[in-house]
């Protein structure tokens, strides 16, 4: 082994020019000849994703088409816009925009700053291990299922036995039933989304800030800044690239967030403002099997996220350098 | 973990008052994050353990009280749980392999950067993560293949989630010394036997990494039992606690009895129960964490190198 070491530093000029000679074929043949080992490494993936990915895309041609059981997923005879028109035409559509748009906005808004004030904060604490240990406790909710979490929220928001109906009583509000309020539906949504994920999330900022160069801080101390200022002016601009990143990320899965857990925390009393597109489509397609109105409502969704998701990147790329593309 | 910062040493010497009112108000906000964070799971703990008629009339606060076993005695005479532990140990442990299996290959291949279709490849993984053919193209494609009502469900479209395949591929691009992979090709190594003998060696930090993760997400795997499944006996341990946590299907009787007889719990006896069920489903997860938390902050770490 280190003998070839030596050798390579010798002569990589001779190393460089006996691959090609190897296979005299050119295009693809040959890089396939000569990469065989990588394709099959990566080929299994590829197989998978473009299966179970790729293939459903395919099928989104079934919106735009009758359902035919026998057809299956292209589905039968061309309908164009029909069911489309039947959604938009539909006493649902505007509500379920509206849920939906609400939802995922307050989760995107509160989910991204809660954990970059969360990790400003926790960069604040001086010894290593309590910070360890703020950091380790907070991002433990994140690994419980969502079925926990929602019964975890019934429990405790239980009207008559739960925790924190017992600890609003004692404040003297009496017989709330935060579950099936449709006013506390959001909030109650949104504070149990960043308990859960703000401590993970927070995690990469955290690193990002362990990677500033302390004499930033040393010279705004010099220039007489207070802690407040050094956080404003030296640790925020330093996690702002990182920011950019996550806001793109997450923006273009904006309306697909939450399908478990909204479809969990929903019963008859909140449905006015918990049924979101997901949650309908479940119902009309599967519970109800119309497939072909269904996949034009899914595919309906998917093109609003691809909007936000171009939106993101546009602001993206002139706030800062980076885009997608 | 007692020490506070106000206790430290020479804790007022070279400070300001405004850096003292700063460390009080930031001292007392982390600990009641804190606070926010870890006591909802203890109290969950303490419930699953107290006389039910306690906790509601809101008497457990810090330790339990009227300690007994009776929510886990239903819980371990319960069938439906362990069924649906069982499957999910068998889906978890078989998806895990066969993600590491598809993954980590496929992860070192897109990492070399003489390897020329990874850009094309990688945009062909990326994309399906900001698009996708919906739930219903989804669901008649499983049909076709016949997955509904089929264990393998669990195991074949979750094979390859590509934010573990993006931090497999950045530690192998990253972490790997390139005068090894330099040396290898000289003695006529090939890929395969490269990744096979001195890559992966080299990598059980990944492989502990997005095995987790993977591991994780099988275990909270909620979503396509809801949906592609419908026969009981191949239910994961999520549609169970689904079942008893929120759809409030009473315990099918005390212990023994069978049928209708227990239908009739109390409220308070369910909440029990629910708390302990809690407990038990999530208890692999919650023992596991101190020390495996490394790992799993590790792979956001890896993942963030090239951002």
């Amino acid at each position: 082994m280190t003998e070839s070491l030596v050798a390579a530093r010798k002569k990589p000029a001779a190393v460089a020019q006996r691959r090609p000679r190897r296979d005299p074929r050119l295009g693809l043949g040959r890089h396939v000849s000569r990469y065989w080992q990588l394709w099959l490494m990566v080929l299994p993936a590829v197989g998978f994703v473009g299966l179970f990915m790729y293939v459903p895309m395919y099928g989104i041609q079934l919106a735009f088409r009758e359902f035919d059981f026998t057809a299956g997923l292209t589905g039968g005879e061309w309908a164009g816009l029909k069911y489309f028109r039947q959604f938009f035409d539909s006493p649902m559509f505007w509500p379920l925009l509206q849920n939906t748009f609400v939802i995922s906005i307050t989760t995107l808004v509160v989910g991204f700053v809660a954990p970059i004030l969360l990790a400003l904060m926790i960069n604040q604490i001086a010894g290593g291990r309590r910070k360890k240990l703020m950091q380790t406790a907070t991002y433990l909710p994140h690994f419980i299922s969502i079925v926990v979490i929602v019964g975890m929220l019934q429990a405790f928001l239980n009207p008559s036995t739960g925790l924190l109906t017992q600890v609003l009583a004692f404040f003297g509000l009496d017989g709330v039933n935060l579950l099936g309020d449709t006013s506390a539906f959001v909030p109650v949504y949104v504070i149990s989304d960043v308990w859960q994920h703000c401590g993970w999330n927070s995690i990469i900022y955290l690193a990002a800030l362990s990677r500033v160069d302390p004499q930033l801080y040393e010279a705004a101390k010099v220039d007489g800044a207070n802690r407040l200022q050094l956080i404003r002016h030296v640790d925020v601009p330093s996690i702002v690239p990182t920011m950019v990143i996550l806001l793109i990320l997450t923006m273009g899965g904006v309306l697909n967030t939450g399908f478990e857990k909204v479809w969990l925390m929903q019963n008859t009393l909140n449905l006015p403002v918990s049924e979101v597109i997901a949650t309908y489509v479940y119902k009309i397609g599967i519970l109800s099997t119309q497939f072909s109105y269904a996949t034009a409502i899914g595919l309906f969704n998917t093109a609003i996220n691809f909007v936000f998701l171009i939106a993101a990147n546009a602001i993206a790329r002139r706030v800062s350098n980076w885009s997608l593309w | 973990m007692s020490a506070t910062p106000l206790q430290s040493k020479g804790f007022f010497r070279n400070r300001t008052p405004g850096d003292v009112a700063f460390m009080l108000v930031f001292g007392t906000m982390c600990v009641a994050i804190l606070f926010a964070v870890v006591y909802p799971v203890y109290f969950v703990v303490i419930a699953s353990l107290s006389n039910p008629s306690l906790i509601a009339t809101g008497e457990v606060w810090l330790w339990p009280k009227g300690v007994n076993l009776f929510g886990y005695e239903q819980i371990f005479n319960d069938a439906r749980i362990w069924t649906g532990y069982g499957n999910t140990l068998l889906y978890s442990a078989v998806g895990t392999a066969l993600n590491l299996v598809v993954t980590l290959p496929a992860a070192y291949a897109l990492s070399r950067p003489e390897f020329r279709p990874r850009r094309v490849l990688m945009l062909f993984f990326v994309f399906t993560l900001f698009f996708n053919g919906g739930l219903i193209p989804t669901y008649l494609l499983y049909r076709d293949l016949g997955l509904l009502d089929n264990w393998l469900v669990f195991i074949l479209p979750p094979a390859v989630n590509v934010y573990n395949l993006i931090i497999a591929r950045a530690f192998f691009e990253h972490s790997l010394p390139k005068e090894l992979f330099e040396a290898a090709m000289i003695d006529g190594v090939s890929y395969l036997q490269y990744f096979a003998k001195v890559a992966l060696p080299l990598s059980k930090a990944i492989i502990s990494v997005i095995g987790l993760y993977y591991l994780v997400q099988h275990w909270n795997d909620f979503f396509t039992g809801l949906v592609f499944v419908r026969d009981n006996s191949l239910q994961p341990l999520q549609i169970v606690l689904r079942d008893i946590l929120l759809s409030n299907q009473a315990f099918a009787g005390g212990a023994g009895t069978g049928g209708g007889s227990g239908v009739g719990y109390d409220q308070q006896y369910a909440d029990q129960i629910k708390y302990g069920v809690i407990v038990v489903s999530s208890l692999p997860v919650l023992v596991l964490y101190p020390f495996l938390q490394r790992y799993f902050e590790k792979g956001v770490l890896i993942g963030s190198v090239k951002g």
